[in-house]
């Protein structure tokens, strides 16, 4: 096993050797300081610390990409901040020292601590005070690949994040000859506030994708003309945008992959047969992407850090904070692309895996804007008697619409209801839900007429693929997980807002109009239980303790930190408080968050 | 005075935003057979008692911002025939706030429409809150002064608006206006946005006014004042910035059409425009 580790190490040297990515330009013009690559490297200029001891500086740069200059947030001054990689069981002592002209922080994203050490101003403690440094101090109890990033306004869009690996104590229940880090960000010479200031104003601001003149002719043509026109009258009459899947867009964000953009070309080495981990980490703020390697299957075999039990897939979908540990095995002497499109595909970021530097593969063609259906709102058609609504859906999923596939996913839907075995649990919502009486006041837009579970499906914009793309149901914790208590509580959060005036909210309320925190007693298993009444997607993270996905498996139930809610969709989790005190919980699409999309859950005895 | 009251609507208008309420609800599930074992004994940790107050807020959600959009700034250049003159004309409304209370200000200027014979300028200051899903309510005075028989006249006047986005994805505005001498009168417009491609965009645009009395110095007579339709293509250079042109149908009617007439005025109108619609 230590010859296993030693041959790896020197593999890498070599690559170093050979100079890897040398012709790149370092974004950060003060770091070229080039060291060896080493295996899980996200960038050569970017350093990896370990140990008991870490001194991170976060300090302001000018940061400059395809000739748009803007303010960078920095650690250790660069973009993303160093690899941190501790070893479980270990304690560690982080010294943050912040040279911004505000107050800073850092979150551990996913890492389970002493809540005072979490890092979010406002919960956990007041925040880093410029010119001054706060220590965290806490032991590493668990393993797996997370992130760090601040949780300060905007500071993460502006480059404050970083990869944070945790290496297990027990061997990993999987082979790799070579690891990377794989970390998806954007870029935008606007600061997040400008966006939220914009979208506040005009919500489409950033869409350049919306259904214009010359859509409606090409779907006339594919559709007839009546039912084209009372398809786009519909959305009209409802004040909605069917072509709503980011906030913010390419119009805006250069999209990053290990801090580089597209045309820079992040460059991961391998020899064909070589199995190669992939640590990918959705760091953007705003942005989910699809990602593909084409040629390639990719094993899923760690999910939000978390062993899973290996799945098999082309495509994977992942929110802001999420992350998935794929093995590839590049077998070719070629270069294989790594895709990551965005959901409303309006850009992408890639990279390369290639057997030697400077080599690139083909750019997958890209695929088209996909269209929000009825489903995403909550009104299809249940057949449960609401005659009304089959005329709406008919309108609105026109006949041929890739998007049409209300009728398939309810034969899948057998999932065994009682007796179930070990690995057998219902899905809460696999039946959909009506609504109740409460629209949530003024700041919520709509709500979903019926909310149902959809951790089945791919999501939107998968509708015609042939591709094997994972989903939630897939995810199976690898050993069956500590805590098998039923839950003895349910809170149900809905997800709410109002996309003309851009406001997030749950229940209807911002943060500062709910500050009260959602009291948890110490040791208690909850349900929570999240209905989505908008129609866009939201990575909700729940700080200090985890999300039991309650996706069907048993006793087999992923747990993750983030998890991501579809449109209309009704998903639970399960949590064991065994984390006391006051712990952020909120939508990670970080201008969602900003305007309010908040909570703190407090934990006490 | 009209002033006066407007603050002090501002006023009750804050005091009630204060009153919230908070809290998502929380069930119990009715019958789930609660088996409550050993949790991981994972050592519950003491958190610092530190002084709370002070700490700033997790997520800027208070935020108030200002918001201008002048969507109509535009030049109407002479078109011959019965005495039009080349002239300007401006549509202008914003607001300073956060979600739910808006103040709000607005002006209309407007010269040798069908409407009004020479130059007619208005302003308007409002409290605005966030009514229902789509709508906001607003309250607070007008100021509108025009040119008659040479001279000058102004009026203040108190008003009452309900503004928003009416199904279809119809930007709506309409204002219920009292003037000091007691005349009531009404304005409501339309305007929708066509894209052409992402960046060229038509807008159409309805206005109507009404009043019940007859009000000679501001020609409008009672009943049904005027109906103007306009098309205007834009170009949006930046989504702030976007220069149009466009055409405007402009006609005034009965006792009104008449006042404009007496004045020197045209009552019915297609003029050609050029202009520039911008936010900041």
């Amino acid at each position: 096993m230590n010859d296993e580790v030693i041959t790896r190490r020197l593999l890498l040297k070599r690559a170093g050797a050979l100079g890897l990515l040398a012709g790149l330009q370092p974004f950060i013009s003060s770091c070229v300081s080039h060291r060896l690559l080493s295996p899980t490297h996200p960038r050569p200029d970017i350093s990896t610390l370990s140990g008991e001891l870490i001194d991170l500086v976060i300090s302001e740069r000018s940061f400059a990409l395809n000739g748009k200059t803007g303010m960078a947030s920095a650690i250790n001054e660069t973009i993303p901040g160093p690899l941190i990689r501790l070893k479980e069981g270990q304690e560690v002592t982080l010294n943050v020292t912040n040279h911004l002209k505000e107050v800073s922080s850092i979150h551990w994203h996913g890492i389970l601590l002493p809540s005072h050490m979490d890092g979010v101003p406002g919960v956990s403690f007041s925040g880093i005070e410029p010119g001054t440094t706060f220590t965290y101090r806490f032991p590493v109890k668990q393993s797996g690949t997370y992130w760090y990033h601040s949780h300060s306004g905007g500071q993460e869009l502006q480059g404050m994040y970083g990869a944070m690996i945790l290496d297990p104590i027990e061997p990993e229940p999987f082979q790799y000859d070579r690891d990377y880090v794989v970390m998806l960000s954007e870029w935008s010479g606007e600061s997040s506030e400008v966006m939220l200031d914009n979208l506040k104003k005009f919500s489409g601001y950033y869409n350049f994708q919306k259904r214009d003149a010359q859509e409606f002719l090409a779907d006339a043509v594919r559709w007839g003309l009546w039912p084209a026109l009372r398809n786009y009258v519909m959305w009209d009459e409802m004040r909605m945008d069917p072509t709503d899947f980011a906030d913010v867009t390419a119009s805006t964000f250069t999209y990053l992959m290990n801090g580089l953009p597209s045309a820079h070309n992040w460059t991961g080495l391998f020899r064909p047969g070589e199995r190669v981990r992939l640590r990918f980490i959705n760091a953007a703020a705003m942005t989910f992407y699809d990602v593909r390697i084409p040629g390639l299957t990719m094993m899923v075999v760690q999910a939000d850090g978390q062993n899973i039990q290996p799945v098999t897939v082309e495509e994977f979908r992942f929110g802001p904070a999420e992350t998935y540990d794929v093995i590839v095995q590049p077998s070719e002497d070629r270069a294989y692309t790594i895709f990551a499109e965005t959901m409303d595909r309006s850009g992408y970021a890639r990279g390369t895996l290639a057997p030697r530097p400077g080599m690139e593969g083909e750019i997958p063609e890209r695929r088209a804007r996909p269209l929000r259906t009825m489903e995403d709102m909550g009104m299809a058609d249940h057949g449960n008697g609401h005659t009304g609504h089959a005329m709406e859906k008919s309108s609105m999923n026109l006949p041929g619409d890739p998007n049409d596939h209300g009728p398939m996913h309810g034969e899948d839907m057998n999932y065994a209801p009682e007796g179930h075995g070990r690995d057998r649990s219902p899905i809460l919502g696999a039946i959909p839900v009506r609504h109740g009486p409460d629209h949530h006041g003024t700041g919520n837009q709509t709500v979903a007429e019926h909310s149902q579970n959809r951790m089945h499906e791919p999501g939107r914009g998968f509708e015609q693929s042939s591709r094997r793309v994972l989903v939630y149901t897939d995810l199976k914790s690898l050993v069956p997980y500590q805590d098998q208590r039923a839950p003895e509580r349910e809170i149900e959060f809905h997800l709410t807002g109002h996309m003309q005036r851009y406001m997030w909210s749950f229940d209807g309320k911002k943060y500062s109009d709910a500050p009260e925190p959602i009291r948890v007693r110490y040791g208690e298993r909850l349900r929570l239980t999240f209905v989505n009444d908008t129609m866009m997607e939201h990575p909700l993270h729940l700080h200090g303790m985890w999300m039991y996905l309650e996706n069907g498996s048993g006793a087999y139930l992923p747990r993750k930190h983030t998890v991501v809610v579809k449109p209309a969709e009704r998903l639970s989790v399960a949590v064991t408080a065994d984390a006391s005190g006051p712990w952020a919980f909120h939508c990670h699409l970080l201008l969602h968050m900003e305007a309010g999309m908040f909570r703190i859950v407090e934990v006490s005895v | 005075m009209t002033f006066a009251v407007f603050v002090l609507i501002v006023g009750l208008g804050a005091a009630r935003a204060e009153a919230e309420s908070m809290q998502g609800h929380a069930a119990g599930i009715p019958d789930s057979s609660s088996i409550v074992g050993p949790i991981s004994e994972r050592a519950q940790t003491e958190v610092p008692v530190v002084s709370q107050q002070r700490w700033p807020s997790p997520v800027m959600d208070r935020e108030r911002r200002l918001f201008t959009l002048v969507d109509v700034l535009e030049y109407r250049p002479r078109t011959g025939g019965d005495g039009s003159n080349s002239d300007y004309r401006w549509d202008v409304e914003g607001w300073y706030g956060g979600d739910y209370n808006r103040l709000w200000f607005k002006s209309e200027g407007q010269q040798d429409t069908a409407f009004k014979a020479d130059y007619d300028v208005d302003f308007q200051l409002l409290y605005g809150r966030f009514l229902w899903k789509h709508y906001d309510i607003q309250v607070g005075g007008r100021m509108e002064t025009q040119s008659f028989r040479g001279g000058n006249v102004a009026r203040g006047m108190g008003v009452i608006g309900l503004q928003g986005i009416v199904p279809y994805y119809y930007e709506f505005e309409s204002s219920l206006f009292i003037d000091q001498g007691g005349a009531v009168s009404a304005r409501l417009s339309y305007t929708k946005d066509f894209l052409l491609t992402q960046r060229l965009i038509l807008q159409g645009r309805f206005q109507t006014n009404v009043a019940i009395q007859r009000v000679e110095e501001f020609t409008t007579g009672s009943g049904l004042n005027n109906l103007e339709f306009g098309a205007r293509l834009r170009y949006e250079i930046h989504r702030k910035f976007a220069p149009y042109m466009g055409l405007s149908f402009d006609r005034s009617f009965g006792e009104t059409a008449r006042l404009v007439r007496q004045q020197g005025g045209d009552s019915s109108q297609i003029r050609f425009v050029v202009g520039v619609r911008m936010w900041f």
